[in-house]
């Protein structure tokens, strides 16, 4: 295992990282007017990693390791990035017509994504906590800028401040979990630690662990440790709000997965209650969060948290099925929340202002029928209503909790998803019963409508034709981790 | 014969679909011709059939259509089952589906719903057809339900009409509380023998006769018990004393339905039923006199309200009721042959009459009150003609010793004899209850007749006429509109002329066009023939019936061999009935009149039909609706809405309001929170350490 091999086993992060590093150059000496350039760079190097992961994927599920174990690039990391990447891309698809309305399109903004991607890369793909931690800061730094990217307007900057703080307390939470993580097992390796809980592990590893799954339940916006969504959702741009509720996501949930199956496998005891806490809380507090909600994006937010909920499910039952059922769940969310800000963003009144009023899309049916429509398919999905493919990630879900004997947290989320039905469905009646508001009469992109025609047709119930492929993804992928067990 | 049986049930079927689904697609022309077209086609496939086995040549055979169901020792197909009974039913149902269909191009011409209609009388064709054919009980029982819903639908076709809404979920509720019995019945039956295919269970019902059974903590006869549940069914479908109060009601449907379901077809479904299961019923000697017993409450019951009645239609339907009382005491004393020969005659001259009927009220401006009619006779002759031969028919003019007679005549004295001959009391009974019916049956269809067609017009006081005189169209009801009703063709009713026959005033009815005359002239034909050339192979014929149904040799012999007396019974009740309407209704007029005021209290009890609907209502409807307000005010919307639906609602609002609440915007309360939810959790794993 020399230099050579470890550095082919990181070949996407370090294409991101020239990449990053010479869009900046492009930028710092064109300006601004290379925006556009910056962007399509950035989406045709993402894309060239994707399919560089796909590849490295197609290999062994466990893949190879890199820098002594520090990196690996196997099945499960690959899933992820590649989810990242996707969401990443949409970002940019639809970013620079956004901020081209508003006069503040800055070529930064690609770069900031490229290194957040590189970012999450690293997260998912470590096997060592030190490594997993630069990869959360590199993800989080370039999160905090994105959300304050509107300098000048007051609910952006609020956003990246409020953001930045409780991030900079979560990080600190973090590193305090693994610090005493590392004193109690002598290691940072997350095989170090697992190997330190084979015993049961002492009560300072058990804060540890506590500490550690805190922190990253502030990434994935798990309540309690919501308190920042709504708040930085509402007021950072909106492709920035989108890029969040999708990508960062992603890589937080397989990072957390991968932490308490690798590293705290054994300790199941200590992590499951907790995370069952956190699920239910969630979906609960997300579903009535969002139902006094009178702005979109802060609906959508509630919505993200709703949504881990039923993620956590999943990981809760701490089995191979679980898992699986948790990324199927993770791709499927993707493709909804995606779609859902890219509608949010076709939203527009007569001057091209971006409309985040609930009341503004009341007969939206009549007036926009196609957004209506996608925004339809999505509401229902995301209220898990058959025959749309939302349906399908939690009936996976619930299905890995009955098997794991779950039983009762299966019943409790099941029926506080229909608390959650009832402000996906509001916004549907809004949408094609009511009269016509005639706020929204702005046209938008067809970038817009491209990805959200894709989004809709995976969530429609063709999405069902991808539930073998993505149900195999996602068993290779959890497969990966568990092998390790 | 086993593809033209197919045809014959699923043709219709096919076109209540297309003409049901294509709707206002296809238009009215085009539903009216998919339906009249096949059922024609399937009645032109019915007469060979049947014919085969009047010859003799046709043998009984069953086609299997697919398999149904098949779960543990239950198992049965879709089969269609063709026997010399089924053949008969076949040729009734077809004849006159076909026939309604025909007149109701007329008589619907002005509905703005023809294709609904046609769809719905097609449906109902196919189920019948489906009853009819049924090799097994549930295919059976699927049919009775199948025109259940074909009733109902038929019944509230003018849904815009309150009492028309009223009477078909009446006529369903009603039906339900006999299905009930036939469905355990069914239960019963399978439990008893292990099967549902009717063949088997009336091979081994012989067998059966005087084994007990546990019910209900007594022990009873099974086959008694399992045939009186059947016969409730029976009662149910065919109006029979207690559940037939929702008859008279579906007279609110359209004429033509009337003619087909309530007269011809389903109403004789129970009839149909007891012949096909006639072996479990002859092994089951308590039933069948209960049989016996309701058939003759009924036809006498029904034929002393009917005197009473004002509406054409109601007159009709009492005798329809009536009637079927006929053919059940005939099957109660075993002479089931006798029973189906009487539903045979009877579904044509009760067709014709009822059809008969639609073309006086046609005429009338759907005025059916026989208090407004009078005079008609030269009016609308072709009506007057058919209904003349039908009430000749339904009085059973006949002289035995000629051997002629009408329709009738043939089934109607056959019925009587064989009630006498029978030997048994309650045969003797039956007899001279049916015979009193019969007297009584010739009063009130004379009565009919006589109101309908002769003295002098009393239609001036009509409001729907002078309606009609005023406007030319009847919208005196503002929940029906006018679209919605009986309507005839868009022509002036007034004449403008000083020469006004008293009484008319200035009103000219209308002879009804050629698709309404049509069927009432075949329909003529038969109320005049079908006894005359049918007798034979129905009563004496054992090997018409082949197995089809129980054929009591010794029965039909005492039949032929009652007194004389017993054989002019229904001729000389007939002339006396006659008699009594000649001198109430066109010699002296204020006999009637007369007659209520001397004997006020039973004309009103049998003007309001024996009170049955008000008992009901009393002992039923009332204490139903009261427990279902309860359940609903104090269950559902006081216990299971407040603390389910409603409470969770509630709860959740409060819990977003909280959420709202808790998210203020202050960093340092967003700090709290986080650091609380580690406090907690590491609360939590302390105290599982400390364990």
């Amino acid at each position: 295992m020399d230099l050579q091999s470890s550095l082919q086993v990181v070949l996407p992060e370090i294409i991101l990282a020239v990449a990053g590093v010479a869009m900046l150059m492009i930028a710092a000496f064109v300006g601004d007017k290379a925006s556009r350039l910056v962007s399509i760079v950035g989406v045709s190097v993402l894309t060239a990693v994707a399919i560089i992961t796909a590849f490295q994927m197609t290999g062994d599920t466990l893949g190879r390791e890199a820098f002594g174990g520090q990196i690996r690039a196997d099945a499960f990391a690959g899933f992820a990035k590649i989810l990242a990447i996707v969401a990443a891309i949409v970002t940019l698809v639809v970013s620079p017509a956004f901020f081209e309305r508003v006069a503040k399109m800055r070529a930064e903004f690609p770069i900031l994504i490229v290194f957040a991607v590189l970012g999450m890369s690293i997260m998912v793909s470590a096997r060592d906590l030190i490594s997993f931690y630069v990869g959360l800061e590199l993800n989080s730094l370039a999160a905090y800028v994105m959300a304050s990217f509107l300098r000048d307007d007051d609910r952006s900057t609020e956003a990246g401040v409020k953001y930045f703080v409780l991030g900079g307390l979560a990080s600190g939470i973090l590193l305090f979990g693994m610090s005493l993580l590392y004193g109690f097992s002598g290691g940072t390796s997350y095989e170090a630690v697992r190997l330190a809980g084979m015993d049961g592990g002492s009560i300072g590893y058990v804060f540890g662990l506590t500490f550690v799954l805190v922190g990253l339940a502030f990434k994935i916006s798990a309540v309690p440790f919501h308190m920042w969504t709504p708040d930085v959702y509402e007021g950072a741009p909106t492709p920035t709000t989108g890029f969040f509720a999708t990508a960062p996501k992603v890589a937080a949930v397989a990072v957390l997965a991968r932490i308490t199956v690798e590293a705290f496998g054994s300790q199941l005891t200590a992590w499951q209650p907790i995370v069952i806490t956190a699920a239910l809380l969630s979906i609960l507090w997300g579903a009535l969060g969002a139902i006094g909600q009178t702005n979109i994006k802060r609906l959508l937010a509630y919505s993200s948290i709703n949504n881990i909920g039923f993620l956590l499910i999943g990981l809760a039952t701490g089995t191979l099925a679980g898992v699986s059922a948790m990324l199927v769940y993770l791709a499927i969310y993707v493709a909804m929340v995606a779609g859902s800000f890219v509608a949010v963003m076709m939203l527009k009144d007569a001057d091209g202002m971006p409309v985040e009023d609930i009341d503004a899309i009341k007969g939206l049916s009549k007036t926009r029928p196609m957004i209506a429509l996608a925004l339809m398919m999505l509401m229902f999905s995301l209220a898990g209503i058959p025959p749309l493919f939302g349906f399908w990630g939690k009936f996976v879900v619930f299905q890995a909790a009955v098997q794991a004997d779950l039983i009762i947290l299966a019943a409790i989320g099941i029926a506080a998803s229909v608390i959650g039905a009832y402000y996906y469905i509001k916004i549907v009646k809004l949408m094609y019963f009511d009269e016509p508001a005639d706020v929204i009469t702005g046209k938008s992109e067809t970038s817009y409508g491209v990805v959200l025609a894709i989004c809709a047709l995976v969530i429609s119930p063709l999405g069902y034709l991808l539930t073998i492929p993505l149900g195999d993804w996602a068993d290779r992928a959890a497969a990966a981790l568990t092998a390790f067990v | 014969m086993s593809s033209s049986i197919l045809i014959i049930v699923f043709l219709p079927l096919l076109a209540a679909i297309v003409a049901g689904l294509g709707n206002r697609m296809l238009g009215n022309f085009v539903s009216k011709l998919v339906t009249t077209g096949a059922l024609f086609v399937a009645c032109a496939l019915s007469w060979p059939i049947f014919l085969g086995f009047v010859g003799g040549t046709a043998t009984s055979e069953v086609v299997p259509v697919l398999q149904w169901v098949q779960s543990g020792t239950m198992s049965f197909d879709w089969a269609l089952r063709v026997d010399t009974l089924t053949a008969v039913m076949l040729v009734v149902i077809t004849t006159v589906s076909a026939l309604v269909h025909l007149y109701s191009w007329g008589y619907m011409d002005e509905d703005p719903d023809q294709p609904r209609f046609f769809a719905y009388l097609s449906l109902f064709t196919f189920a019948m057809l489906m009853l009819v054919t049924a090799d097994n009980l549930v295919q059976m029982f699927f049919g009775w339900e199948g025109v259940g819903l074909a009733s109902y639908l038929l019944i509230g076709f003018w849904f815009k009409k309150p009492s028309a809404n009223a009477a078909a979920i009446k006529a369903f509720v009603v039906n339900r509380v006999g299905d009930l019995g036939f469905m355990l019945g069914i239960f019963g039956t399978f439990l008893v023998f292990g099967t549902l295919s009717i063949p088997e269970i009336l091979e081994a019902a012989p067998g059966m006769a005087g084994s007990t059974v546990g019910f209900f903590g007594a022990t009873v006869d099974t086959m008694d018990l399992l045939c009186i549940l059947l016969f409730i069914g029976a009662m149910g479908k065919s109006a029979q004393l207690g559940l037939h109060t929702w008859l008279p009601d579906a007279m609110e449907g359209p004429t033509p339905v009337s003619a087909l379901i309530h007269a011809a077809t389903m109403v004789t479904a129970g009839v149909f039923m007891v012949c096909r299961l006639s072996p479990m019923f002859e092994a089951a000697p308590t039933a069948l006199a209960l049989v016996t017993f309701v058939g003759a409450a009924t036809c006498i019951f029904a034929a002393t309200v009917g005197t009473t009645q004002w509406d054409i239609k109601r007159v009709i339907a009492y005798s329809t009721c009536s009637q079927l009382g006929y053919m059940f005491f005939a099957a109660g004393v075993g002479a089931y042959g006798v029973a189906m020969f009487h539903l045979f005659t009877h579904a044509f001259f009760k067709a014709l009459l009822f059809l008969g009927a639609g073309s006086v009220i046609h005429a009338m401006h759907h005025e059916q009150d026989m208090r407004y009619y009078g005079g008609l006779r030269k009016e609308i002759p072709f009506t007057f003609w058919a209904m003349m031969f039908g009430t000749l028919a339904i009085t059973g003019v006949g002289v035995y010793h000629l051997h002629v007679g009408f329709a009738g005549f043939w089934s109607k004295d056959a019925v009587l004899e064989a009630a006498f001959g029978r030997g048994t009391e309650l045969g003797q009974v039956a007899f001279f209850l049916g015979a009193l019916a019969a007297l009584l049956t010739s009063f009130y269809s004379w009565r009919l007749m006589f109101l309908t067609f002769w003295g002098k017009p009393r239609w001036a006081a009509s409001e729907h006429i002078s309606h009609a005189v005023h406007d030319g169209h009847d919208d005196s009801e503002d929940h029906n509109p006018p679209k919605q009703e009986d309507a005839g063709e868009d022509v002036t009713h007034s004449v403008p002329s000083p020469a006004y026959g008293a009484g008319t005033g200035g009103y000219h009815p209308h002879e009804s066009g050629l698709t309404m005359l049509i069927p009432l002239g075949i329909l003529s034909l038969g109320a005049i023939f079908a006894g005359q050339f049918f007798a034979g192979p129905f009563i004496d014929d054992a090997a018409f019936w082949g197995e089809s149904i129980f054929y009591n040799e010794n029965l039909v012999h005492a039949l032929h061999a009652v007194p004389y007396w017993v054989k002019y019974t229904p001729l000389v009740v007939m002339l006396v009935g006659l008699f009594f309407a000649w001198l109430a209704y066109l010699k002296d007029t204020t006999i009637p009149a007369t007659f209520v005021k001397q004997f006020r209290l039973l004309h009103a009890f049998l003007f309001n039909k024996w009170y049955f609907d008000e008992v009901y209502d009393k002992i039923f409807v009332k204490p139903a609706f009261w427990l279902g307000r309860k359940f609903w005010k104090i269950g559902d919307e006081g216990i299971i809405d407040r603390f389910g639906p409603n409470g969770a609602a509630s709860a959740v609002m409060r819990g977003s309001g909280v959420a709202r609440r808790v998210q203020s915007g202050s960093l340092n309360l967003y700090a709290l929170v986080m650091l609380a939810g580690l406090v907690a959790a590491i609360s939590w794993i302390i105290s599982q350490g400390a364990n």
